[in-house]
């Protein structure tokens, strides 16, 4: 197999990789972002650009993840949703997104725009995350779009795709894995785990199908205790332990910014530092590191785990 | 089990604000779909008109409006409703039907020269359970039925995103996030009932792309036998 992008060498050639997660917001300046992924480079081997995260409108992720390339020299792997466009609007930004130089992207069905910040929009999902690695897989292997017309010049991307391991029951999320990686998926990241029960069902889950796509288990060190609160009470099927969620509380009771920002710091290393070695040890290709805002810690956190490993 | 158009009525406000300006009004139920459940039938038609009449009064200062009342046995039919109402129609300056949108327009081909406004928002097709009193959606009339491939639950009307390769990461323990967490994951009813039927290769199977002319409205069904969606044959 070739490599259209470093993400991708990185995993063939067997290194444990580490990515990281941007988040263009509603705006016009991506100065924040851009400086967000330069402490980054030389660590994460790439970062997720988010398309609409939760369905808010936000800045195309398609322009954030060029700006991202070219101004901080950070690879993207751009996700891309199927919520927000049909299979036209989904071709022509994967033909644009080569043509920017993007080389990963991340196929997303994509949360329901109803519980977004303009719920009253039409949903399209015209295809689904499936169908769009497979619509994506068309167009790089044989250079045709979805309909079999041939493309002058086509892509070179990988696509990627996400899996839930808390999804309940498990054997329906692991069945829908499946029909991605007949479709053609690259490699996958998992929504977020704090446990290494969660990484080896999922495994064992693979085995069982016969599930071989690389896959990066996905992490969340929590900036603060407000961060790791809304998270345990908004995303759907995900809960973070009760004794990280309590020590996280305790911290926040830190009345000094400076210590305050230091405990959080110390807590998190303390418990994904651990975590992330557990998971090397396991079937993981690597870890997706979703702290977005965060970069400092995510830093300190790949260094440590490549200093000591 | 019955499948009726569910339909729901207007707000008044929004009812009255329709027919200003009209002084004759016949609000026309239909004992069909919407009269079954008594939405739109004779008595919610009797209901509405007298509701109207206070309107009109109230809200618009109009002592002399007419509003009437009545009802035929399904307004989708032409011939019913001809014969109904053609002795009577001249008397009137506007019909407000309560009928779904199909009665509606039926009733504005049979009378051309007399407006014909919809009282009642025209929802879905709905699949009844007889226990509750409560109306289901269960068809969204695709025009591609994927019954035998998926358990005999249909994930095009009861998955919130109409997803052919569910379920998503919006289900928590077999509920959708949409709507709050109530509605059931149709993908998980379907890898359910799939297991269930020693099945569980149909579900796994990668379902390819619909061909969306095949649901292109407007949609036509010639001499009973011919359909042709509006992107063509």
């Amino acid at each position: 197999m070739e490599a259209y992008s470093n993400l991708m060498q990185a995993i063939l050639d067997g290194e444990f990789v580490f990515t990281g997660e941007l988040e263009p917001e509603k705006t016009t300046n991506l100065e924040e972002l851009v400086e967000g992924a330069k402490p980054l480079v030389g660590y994460a081997v790439a970062c997720n650009v988010t398309d609409n995260p939760q369905s808010m409108a936000y800045m195309s992720s398609l322009v954030a993840s060029y700006i991202v390339q070219r101004d901080a020299g950070m690879e993207t792997i751009y996700q891309l949703r199927c919520s927000d466009r049909n299979r036209l609007a989904l071709t022509a930004d994967i033909l644009g997104a080569a043509a920017l130089g993007l080389r990963n992207v991340l196929a997303l069905t994509g949360d329901h725009v109803s519980l977004g910040d303009n719920p009253g929009a039409k949903s399209v999902y015209d295809l689904d995350s499936a169908l769009l690695t497979y619509m994506i897989r068309k167009m790089v292997d044989e250079g045709v779009d979805l309909a079999g017309r041939p493309i002058h010049e086509p892509p070179k991307l990988h696509v990627g795709v996400a899996v839930n391991p808390n999804a309940d029951p498990l054997e329906a999320e692991i069945m829908k894995l499946k029909r991605k990686e007949v479709a053609g998926a690259d490699f996958a990241q998992t929504q977020v785990i704090y446990t290494m029960e969660k990484v080896d069902s999922l495994f064992d889950a693979y085995s069982q199908y016969d599930i071989k796509i690389p896959t990066l288990i996905g992490i969340f060190p929590m900036k603060n205790y407000g961060v790791a609160d809304y998270f345990d009470k908004n995303i759907p099927g995900v809960s973070v332990p009760k004794e990280l969620l309590e020590t996280l509380k305790k911290a926040s009771e830190i009345t000094d910014k400076k210590k305050r920002k230091e405990k959080y710091m110390e807590i998190n290393l303390d418990y994904f530092e651990a975590f992330v070695r557990e998971i090397k040890k396991s079937d993981a290709r690597g870890v997706h590191v979703m702290a977005v805002g965060y970069e400092e810690m995510v830093r300190e956190l790949i260094a440590r785990v490549r200093g000591k490993a | 089990m019955i499948c009726v158009i569910v339909v729901e009525q207007k707000p008044l406000e929004d009812i009255l604000e329709m027919v200003k300006g009209y002084e004759r009004m016949l609000v026309l139920g239909c004992d069909g779909c919407a009269g079954i459940y008594q939405v739109g039938g004779e008595k919610q038609a009797e209901m509405l008109s007298s509701l109207l009449r206070m309107g009109e009064k109230t809200v618009h200062n109009k002592e002399n409006s007419k509003i009437e009342a009545s009802a035929v046995l399904r307004q989708c039919d032409k011939e019913i409703v001809r014969e109904a109402l053609e002795n009577t129609i001249g008397d009137y300056d506007v019909i407000l039907s309560m009928a779904c949108g199909a009665g509606v327009q039926t009733v504005a081909e049979v009378f051309p020269e007399t407006p014909v406004l919809p009282a009642v928002n025209t929802k879905f097709i709905g699949m009844q359970d007889r226990e509750l009193g409560d109306l289901h959606e269960r068809c969204r009339a695709c025009g591609d039925c994927i019954l035998d491939e998926t358990g005999g639950i249909c994930p095009i009307a009861r998955c919130a995103k109409s997803l052919l390769n569910g379920p998503c990461g919006g289900q928590v323990e077999g509920k959708c996030e949409v709507g709050g967490y109530e509605h059931d994951c149709a993908w998980i009813l379907i890898y359910r009932k799939l297991k269930e039927f020693g099945k569980l290769d149909q579900f796994m199977k990668l379902r390819l792309m619909r061909d969306n002319r095949i649901s292109q409205s407007p949609r036509d069904m010639k001499g009973g036998i011919k359909y042709t969606g509006g992107g063509g044959e």
